[in-house]
């Protein structure tokens, strides 16, 4: 029996791995304590036997030798690097990379490449709430209070997220308090909601600032909280008075007595939660919105109470830890920003190079695959856990781009949709086959440990940056639990500060929440209670206002599409459309659309719909559902298409894609 | 370039941050006639129901002025524009000179030529709230003339503060530009519940220290008498000057005038023959003579009316043309008095072009952004009224369901796979979950796997 992680998703559920690759449940881990696992859980150990499984190095196609396929890919680099500098080289990593990986990965751009070029697909999952979080904060900690804290609350307000379908255990903490959801669909999630409102895609930040005006006018502000806590109340105060909630319900579509119930049950609560998900930051005004409903919270007096709080449900498995250490294009081990003279100094210190040497802030996610191949943008990409093909928005393009490159390598253990593009790919181990440690939503630092040998030709991430740099003239380790002792280096002082923690406190304490200063420091579970992470210890109240999605519905392209998740894939679906249970439980693509529409459109279930918006098409089957709003479709980002048609237009702050709203043509397809 | 913006109300406080969010360079002086920070007229019924400070509705903060080099120079009304020099002169005798001005000079009461009108007090503006607010709570009596949005938002924030209101309306029904006749009865019947005693059809004939003397000799008491008789755009400044102004100040689709160098929005401007009252209208205005200012092709093509009152414990949106009947569209209705409820929907060629929706109902966001967008109604009309009412029953009933049905989401089981585990032997949920993995995940199915094995285990003469 090994104890260990799900390969998927956030919650990071505990699991043991038993003989024949049993997977059971483990009862020792709040996420999933009460013994919960879903599908994809259940059937995580088929991902160790497939056999489509990557075994040996691809140059071109061809397998190779391992060190034919590192020699290739280090001289091509040192070849490009030299005609086009060292930005001319760019790393992409990924938020399901261990904690150790996403380090490594850093690190490897900035001293062994020596490019600002590294970004990772976090940007397209966390960054608004990260952003919005850090200013309200001073500090980003998804949820900055355990997951078991949740049960105790009366209400819970949960703005664009669908729990119940993308980390189903996650439902059993809720099943105490009233739920609220916002969300364009009447989700699984939504169908356990005491209070479900539906508003328009693309007016999140509307309905928040609606919300807080009523607030405001039916006098549930809590001013002794306001006036001891936070700064900032009265700009954003008097920013309301352009949204009084009939303005607001001409935007959103939600009625004001809805509004209204919504916010007088938060109010009324003892305890309240604002959780926002993706549904609600995905957006080019995603920070914006997250703002908005932390200034819902704070007006109600919610962050840093024991019992109450604004959290964000991080998605991807190591979303949290992915963001701290060094794989983002502005970021540094440790949660510290690249630009901040001590910061460079301190992590330098730590690699051994100087602080000059180290290169500043890149390009963001989408910018940097927007680059490649452009003149001035990157030549050569090294892409980490990421399969940008489904996964980006406007994806043909992001297609188009990687084409276009002298040199694509990827890292993969099944041949990816991206992978499928790249000129090197080497085969790596995966979940089950190395150690590594992953933060989950609630900033709980776990360990993953290796349960079986990887299949004979398969090596690590680590090993591949390791050996690349070897080539290039630097030395990077390859044992994770190294690796982790130099990240706890490297992130003490820093926001994210792991330098108290070990494996085997994680072992032991089954998880250690960062930060963590000291071997004796027993951890942070609740960062706020006493003080914010800004020096004068209060929360910043942050004016937002809102504003039309970036592209709006007009005569050519009359629907709203949104986009979103399954129970039975994760993400692109590379792992997961090869397992044969969650291949049968979903097997296709589909659009999800309200009966009126279909009758107008004249499409009946089952007929093949076109989807078209002005960056592409996608074809899918249609689900005729009244779960959904009449001026919207949903597709399902698992399969190629969806992301064909969203909208590359982005948060001016984080840089996070339109990926929840963009106006198509629906029709059927003959 | 120097721009002048005459009135600092709804209109014009809009219209100058959205210049200043397009164009950081263009100097901006604004004239404001009342003394104070623009503050949002729409929330003036909160503050009279008590239920908002006069301070929180303010639109902008004093220093926002600075902060983006605007010039404001309020409690100095425009008197005279002279198109000849390109000056304003104001009141105070101040001369502003300008390359564009935008007149936003909005509405004034209209005050009813009746004697002893002197007596009582307009609500229109912030400092006629304060003025009401404090004579109400003196006041032992209340009578509010005007039964249109206004007057009614009047009433029920006076009741609301406890005192008895009489509410008096010319016209057969309450809001008769917006209601038909039934919807106006029930609203005046929902407002009655609430404490304001409707009077429709009766003329003031004067005011009195006792209250409102009725043509016909009628004494309806009250110590405190506000005016919401409606209101008239302010053109005085913009006619004298030699502007065509017809109700309002003439404008074209870039909201210029006839001289090209000055600009009219909001309430004091007429556009293709209206005159709009409301607040979304004026800002729709504000954005588009901002872009028309900056450079910009923008043009403004008339806004849909959708008139929301704001009064606790009444629901009211009212849109379009409400009062067509079936001759001309197709009308949809439905009535339920004793719950305050009215709905109607008046379609034509396929698009909502009016509705009426009395009552808490989930139908008026969607309503109103059909409305809005001039979308195709869908074929079933009761379920736009009705949200809710197409939904397919959910078999929950372990009897009903079929054997494909999902019963766990999380682990993809269905009743059949469910029926065919406690065939195999299964006896509870235990056995279910360790064959199946049903409830094994969110946990939400474990009622309807209970349900199902008990149902099966009747089924046999079982018992559990």
């Amino acid at each position: 029996m090994t104890r260990t992680h799900c390969p998927y998703c956030a919650l990071q559920c505990g699991m043991e791995i038993g003989p024949g690759l049993a997977i059971s449940p483990r009862t020792d881990i709040p996420a999933n304590a009460s013994g919960a696992l879903c599908q994809k859980g259940w059937t995580a150990g088929e991902l160790l036997t497939n056999g489509e499984r990557l075994t040996t190095p691809l140059l071109h196609g061809e397998p190779v030798e391992w060190e034919v396929a590192l020699d290739h890919v280090a001289e091509r680099l040192s070849a490009i690097r030299a005609e086009h500098g060292p930005d001319g080289v760019a790393v992409f990593g990924g938020g399901g990379l261990t904690n150790e990986k996403a380090y490594t990965l850093g690190k490897f751009a900035r001293v062994a490449l020596g490019t600002s070029q590294i970004d990772y697909n976090g940007r397209f999952c966390m960054s608004s709430a990260a952003a919005a979080s850090i200013k309200a904060f001073g500090m980003d900690r998804g949820m900055p209070f355990p997951i078991t804290d949740l049960a105790e609350a009366d209400v819970v307000l949960l703005a664009g997220g669908n729990v119940a379908e993308t980390m189903p255990p996650f439902v059993r903490h809720l099943s105490g308090p009233r739920m609220i959801v916002i969300d364009p669909r009447r989700t699984q999630t939504a169908r356990l909601a005491w209070l479900h409102l539906q508003p328009t895609p693309g007016t999140d930040l509307a309905l928040a600032l609606g919300m807080l005006h009523l607030a405001i006018a039916d006098e549930l502000v809590d001013e002794a909280y306001v006036a001891a806590r936070t700064t900032g109340f009265d700009e954003v105060r008097t920013s309301l008075a352009a949204w009084w909630p009939e303005r607001v319900e001409r935007i959103t579509g939600v009625p004001v007595y809805r509004m209204r119930q919504a916010v007088r049950a938060l109010a009324a609560a003892g305890n309240a939660y604002i959780l926002t998900g993706r549904g609600a930051e995905q957006h080019a005004k995603g920070t914006d919105t997250v703002s908005a409903f932390i200034n819902l919270a704070l007006a109600l007096g919610l962050p840093g109470r024991h019992g109450s709080g604004y959290g964000c449900v991080t998605g991807q498995g190591n979303g949290q830890g992915g963001r701290e250490h060094g794989q983002k294009a502005d970021q540094l081990p440790g949660y510290r920003k690249i630009d901040d003279p001590a910061a460079r100094e301190h992590v330098a210190g730590v690699w051994g190079v100087p602080a000059d040497s180290l290169p500043g802030p890149g390009r963001s996610a989408y910018e940097l695959l927007d680059a490649l191949g452009t003149p001035g943008g990157p030549r050569a990409l090294l892409l980490f856990g990421s399969n940008p093909v489904i996964s980006a928005p406007a994806a043909e393009h992001v297609a188009e781009r990687l084409a276009s490159l002298d040199l694509l390598v990827t890292c993969d253990f099944v041949m990816s949709e991206t992978a499928a593009l790249a000129d090197v790919v080497f085969p790596v181990t995966q979940w089950a086959e190395e150690s590594g440690t992953m933060t989950n939503l609630e900033g709980r630092v776990l360990l993953r440990n290796r349960a079986v040998a990887p299949p004979e030709g398969v090596r690590s991430d680590l090993d591949v940056l390791a050996g690349l740099a070897e080539r290039l003239g630097h030395h990077l380790e390859t044992e994770p639990v190294k690796i982790f002792d130099e990240l706890r280096r490297a992130s003490k002082g820093g926001t994210a500060d792991y330098s108290g923690i070990t494996y085997e406190r994680i072992a032991a304490e089954k998880g250690v929440f960062w930060p963590c200063p000291e071997p004796e420091h027993p951890g942070t579970p609740r960062p706020f209670l006493d003080s914010f992470a800004h020096p004068d210890g209060r929360a910043r109240f942050v004016p937002v206002q809102h504003r039309p999605a970036a592209e709006e519905t007009d005569q050519d392209y009359p629907i709203y599409l949104s986009t979103g998740r399954v129970l039975a894939h994760y993400q692109s679906g590379a792992q997961t459309r090869r397992i044969a249970p969650l291949v049968q439980a979903a097997p296709e693509p589909f659009v999800e659309l309200h009966p009126d529409l279909a009758e107008q459109l004249d499409i009946s279930p089952g007929d093949v719909v076109r989807v078209s918006s002005r960056r592409g098409e996608g074809k899918a089957v249609a689900r005729i559902s009244d779960a959904i709003r009449r001026d919207t479709v949903f597709m399902p980002f698992h399969w190629e298409g969806a992301n064909r048609l969203t909208n590359p237009a982005l948060d001016p702050t984080s840089r996070m894609p339109e990926f929840k709203v963009c106006a198509v043509r629906v029709e059927r397809d003959v | 370039m120097r721009l002048v913006v005459v009135g600092n109300g709804m209109a014009g406080s809009r219209l100058v941050s959205e210049v200043r969010t397009r164009d950081p360079h263009i100097r901006i002086t604004i004239f404001g006639a009342e003394s104070r920070q623009p503050y949002n007229r729409v929330l003036l019924s909160n503050v009279l129901a008590g239920s908002s400070r006069p301070e929180q509705v303010r639109l902008l903060e004093s220093s926002w002025y600075d902060a983006h080099h605007v010039e404001a120079a309020f409690g100095d009304a425009v008197a005279h524009i002279d198109r000849e020099t390109r000056h304003v002169v104001t009141e105070g005798g101040r001369r502003e000179p300008y390359d564009l001005l935008v007149l936003a000079m909005g509405s004034e009461a209209i005050v009813p030529p009746i004697p002893g009108v002197e007596r009582a007090i307009p609500f229109r503006t912030l400092d006629d709230c304060e003025r009401i607010m404090e004579a109400a709570d003196q006041a032992r009596r209340a009578v509010v003339v005007g039964g249109g949005l206004l007057g009614i938002e009047a009433a029920r924030g006076l009741a609301g503060r406890g005192l008895p209101v009489t509410l008096l309306h010319l016209a057969g029904h309450l809001m008769e530009r917006q209601l038909d006749v039934e919807a106006g009865e029930v609203l005046g019947e929902t407002l009655a519940g609430l404490g304001v005693e409707i009077r429709t059809g009766v003329s003031a004939e004067s005011v009195r220290e006792d209250g409102v003397l009725l043509a016909g000799g009628e004494l309806i008491e009250g110590d405190l008498v506000v005016l919401a008789c409606g209101v008239r755009p302010v053109t005085g400044p913009a006619a004298a000057a030699g502007l065509e102004v017809r109700r309002g100040i003439v404008v074209d689709d870039e909201l210029r005038t006839d001289d090209p160098s000055i600009f009219a929005i909001g309430e004091c401007a007429e556009h293709e023959g209206t005159v709009y009252g409301l607040v979304a209208p004026a800002w729709e205005q504000a954005a588009v003579a901002a872009d028309v200012i900056t450079g910009g092709k923008a043009l403004y093509r008339g806004s849909r009316l959708v008139t929301r009152l704001k009064a606790r414990s009444v629901e009211l949106a009212a849109m379009g043309e409400t009062q067509l009947t079936e001759e001309h569209a197709e009308v949809v209705r439905f009535s339920h008095r004793a719950r305050g409820t009215y709905r109607k929907l008046v379609i034509r060629d396929g698009r909502l072009v009016g509705a009426i929706l009395l009552g808490e109902s989930d139908a008026v966001g969607t309503l109103t952004q059909l409305f809005d967008r001039g979308a195709p109604v869908p074929g079933d009309r009761a379920g736009l009224l009705f949200p809710g009412l197409s939904s397919a029953p959910v078999a929950d009933s372990p009897t009903l369901m079929p054997d494909a049905a999902k019963v766990c989401q999380c682990n993809n089981v269905t009743k059949g796979q469910i029926r065919a585990c406690w065939e195999a032997g299964a006896r509870d949920v235990a056995g279910v979950a360790a064959a199946t993995r049903a409830t094994t995940g969110c946990g939400t199915c474990r009622d309807a796997v209970e349900g199902i094995v008990g149902w099966l285990c009747e089924q046999e003469g079982i018992s559990v």
